[in-house]
């Protein structure tokens, strides 16, 4: 397996394509959930990459950890910012983005041509000898002999991350400022407050939708019976009249 | 086709996510594409330790893979907390400390 054999060079230039497609909607997409969608067929590619390229164990810890967590944590997230996660076109720099592609452009052909320079007619070894007792295995003896310290190393900065992320997302409330269970109920009990569940949405023979509001005993629509967040659905002539199901 | 052509995609890649980096303003998009230019060394890796037909390109993308895991928790973190106090993810307003 040290050259490429006919199989691999199919599946790279299948994939090669696509994740370079990933990366552009990524870049381009004006929405950030879409561009997260393109991230992942990005990173997915790169994980096969990783099997064929004999690394099947980092290639599943790719999909695992970066399109698994990762990509859930960065959408998590964009679930919690909300609407505003779309970016605006408005350049705040002249000619910023132009600028920008030149420089890629450049940056690309620049890191191209210097690793085609320096490896040049490089003979390429392959993974055979190395993974004689499996690719986990021969990975695990690295890990515990010459990488052990950056191992152990990389624990402590797992539980530092993780203290950080808890200090960075907690609140700090005074004693004061919490309120106990008493001070709820008399809130809750308050006059002007109505303390039972607030009623469904209403259920009709046209309708059964979350934004269609309940009927009150005189006919009006209760605004209680939907949420503030919905646009109302105005219910038409013929839903608000009076279903005449006597004597029929 | 040579073992070269992973390290063309991974320079493609990599530059993808560099100007990604300059022309994106949401902090969350920024971050994917920061989140690109680590994969793209970590194919440059792992071609590599190919090459050289030892393991030791694998472990040090198992080791990014595992830097970036944190990076990521603690960026979204900080991320979320200027959404909190500025109600808005747009790098283009974090600008306090400039006036």
């Amino acid at each position: 397996m040290s050259g490429v054999e006919t199989g691999e060079a199919v599946a790279f230039f299948l994939l090669a394509p696509l994740s370079v497609i990933g990366a552009l909607g990524m870049v381009m997409a004006r929405n950030a959930v879409h561009s997260a969608l393109w991230l992942v067929l990005t990173m997915l590619s790169l994980g096969v990459f990783y099997i064929v390229q004999a690394g099947p164990f980092i290639g599943m810890v790719q999909i695992i950890v970066y399109t698994g967590a990762i990509m859930m944590l960065f959408l998590f997230v964009l679930m919690l910012v909300g609407r505003d996660a779309s970016d605006s076109v408005i350049e705040t720099l002249r000619g910023q983005r132009v600028v920008a592609i030149v420089l890629g452009v450049g940056l690309a052909g620049l890191l191209g041509l210097g690793t085609y320079r320096a490896t040049q007619g490089l003979a390429v070894t392959g993974l055979d000898e190395a993974n004689k007792a499996g690719n986990v295995q021969g990975l695990a003896r690295l890990i515990f002999t010459n990488y052990v310290f950056a191992f152990e190393v990389t624990s402590a900065l797992l539980i530092t991350a993780a203290v950080g992320a808890m200090i960075l997302a907690h609140v700090e409330r005074r004693r004061g400022e919490r309120v106990g269970q008493a001070a709820k109920m008399r809130e809750r009990f308050l006059p002007g407050n109505y303390p039972g569940p607030k009623a469904g949405p209403g259920v009709y023979a046209t309708s059964t939708s979350v934004a269609t509001p309940a009927k009150l005993p005189d006919g009006s629509p209760a605004p209680r019976s939907i949420s503030p967040i919905l646009p109302t659905r105005e219910l038409t002539a013929a839903e608000k009249a009076n279903k005449h199901t006597e004597g029929r | 086709m040579t073992p070269m052509w992973y390290i063309v995609l991974a320079t493609v890649l990599f530059s993808i996510g560099a100007v990604g980096v300059l022309i994106r303003r949401n902090a969350i998009v920024l971050f994917m594409c920061i989140e690109l230019m680590l994969n793209a060394a970590n194919l440059a890796l792992v071609t590599f330790s190919r090459i050289n037909g030892t393991l030791d390109g694998q472990i040090m993308a198992f080791f990014a893979m595992v830097v970036a895991a944190a990076e990521v928790v603690i960026g979204l973190a900080i991320i979320m907390l200027i959404f909190r106090t500025r109600r808005s993810a747009s790098v283009d307003d974090a600008n306090l400390l400039k006036y």
